[in-house]
């Protein structure tokens, strides 16, 4: 009997500090996943004066899944650019989210990884930018989003060829839904 | 044992990753560079020093039977409050841009809960001393996990990347081998031999 009174005692107490933990530190999380996401729109678009986390709405994957959140970026009434937060499964852990920005030609104009799980110190470089700058300012029209062994024009990550793909399925997940849905502005 | 040795014991004669040989998953599994070994070792000590203090504290008032739950409930718990409190408090990006410290570890604090050193201590030293040197124990040890995974962090990253502290020596791929899972045994065992030859020849 003892044994299971302080059992419960002791998750008792622990529940009710997690709890406490969670409820003030809720806030404060919010806020600083708000400010990550703002600052991922903001490098990936041409400078605007709306604030896209407002205007956001959501566009269908052009092979299904999941939908994709559109950022429009305007400056005045004019549509500038668009960030949109694209994710592929293709990754060597999964899931990667990333938010990249079109301009309103639909060219690259920057990307920004918001979450990856990939090996530390292989897969990881697809964050430096010897890998992910090579994107920007290309036009997907011309420029084939599949790593130079499938016949593409990417440069893979030597030895992260997996997370090399997953990263252009991502990109190429972003442009096609955006093509197929949005743009309409 | 005076506090002083209850301190520096971590260091070098208990270490518990070239010694003790315990918590071998993170130890392999995060010291793909110096920071990032460094990062986890860091975010156990705390860990380890909190959880040591509590469970000298509550030691007493457990039936032998069930302490393991508890002690695991116990450190699960801090490990969450990290979490949460790293996810709230460090967690703005620099005004460049730069990964903010919880995207840094974010992906380790998980791990410290299947961490056997946490446990170990909890089980071999809190349970059976005071709050104060149940703290000294979790600073010392945590302190020598972090080294050890420092040293081994940078063995990997200078092997594997070329690089120390993310800083490029040279610029080349390096050997590949030393960044993925069979390099991390590689230069673990190495690094054993070495440090056990030191300690017999004296």
């Amino acid at each position: 009997m003892n044994m299971v009174v302080t059992l419960l005692l002791v998750t008792l107490l622990a529940s009710t500090a997690l709890a406490f933990v969670y409820q003030v530190t809720k806030g404060p999380k919010q806020a600083a996943d708000d400010a990550k996401k703002n600052f991922a729109i903001k490098k990936v678009t041409p400078e605007f004066d709306n604030e896209p986390g407002k205007e956001a709405y959501r566009i269908a994957s052009f092979d299904g899944g999941d939908s994709l959140v559109c950022y429009p970026a305007k400056k005045g009434d004019h549509m500038v650019g668009v960030a949109i937060e694209t994710w592929t499964m293709n990754g060597f852990s999964g899931l990667i989210r990333i938010m990249v920005g079109f301009d309103t030609t639909g060219n690259i104009i920057n990307t920004s990884v918001l979450e990856q799980k990939e090996t530390p110190g292989l897969g990881t470089k697809m964050t430096e930018p010897f890998f992910k700058d090579q994107f920007n300012g290309k036009n997907p029209e011309s420029f084939k989003l599949s790593v130079k062994k499938d016949g593409g024009d990417v440069d893979a990550i030597t030895a992260s060829t997996i997370t090399s793909r997953a990263f252009c399925d991502a990109v190429t997940r972003a442009y096609n839904s955006y093509k197929k849905g949005g743009n309409n502005e | 044992m005076n506090n002083l040795q209850n301190f520096t014991k971590g260091f070098f004669k208990e270490n518990p990753v070239f010694v003790l040989l315990l918590g071998l998953c993170p130890t392999l599994g995060t010291t793909t560079s110096a920071i990032n070994g460094m990062g986890m070792g860091l975010a156990t000590m705390v860990v380890l020093v909190l959880s040591n203090m509590a469970i000298a504290l509550i030691a007493g008032a457990i039936p032998s039977k069930v302490r393991i739950p508890s002690y695991i409930v116990v450190i699960a718990s801090f490990v969450t409050i990290v979490d949460l409190l790293m996810a709230a408090y460090f967690n703005t990006p620099g005004p460049n841009g730069e990964l903010s410290l919880y995207d840094n570890l974010g992906l380790f604090i998980p791990l410290i809960v299947v961490n056997c050193i946490v446990l170990g201590r909890a089980e071999a030293f809190a349970s059976k001393n005071g709050v104060g040197a149940s703290a000294i124990d979790g600073l010392g040890m945590g302190l020598g996990f972090a080294m050890a995974l420092t040293i081994l962090g940078a063995i990997r990253e200078l092997l594997g990347s070329y690089a120390i502290f993310g800083i490029q020596l040279v610029k080349s791929d390096g050997m590949l081998v030393f960044v993925l899972a069979p390099g991390a045994f590689l230069a673990l065992g190495y690094l054993i031999a070495l440090l056990n030859k030191i300690r017999t020849s004296k």
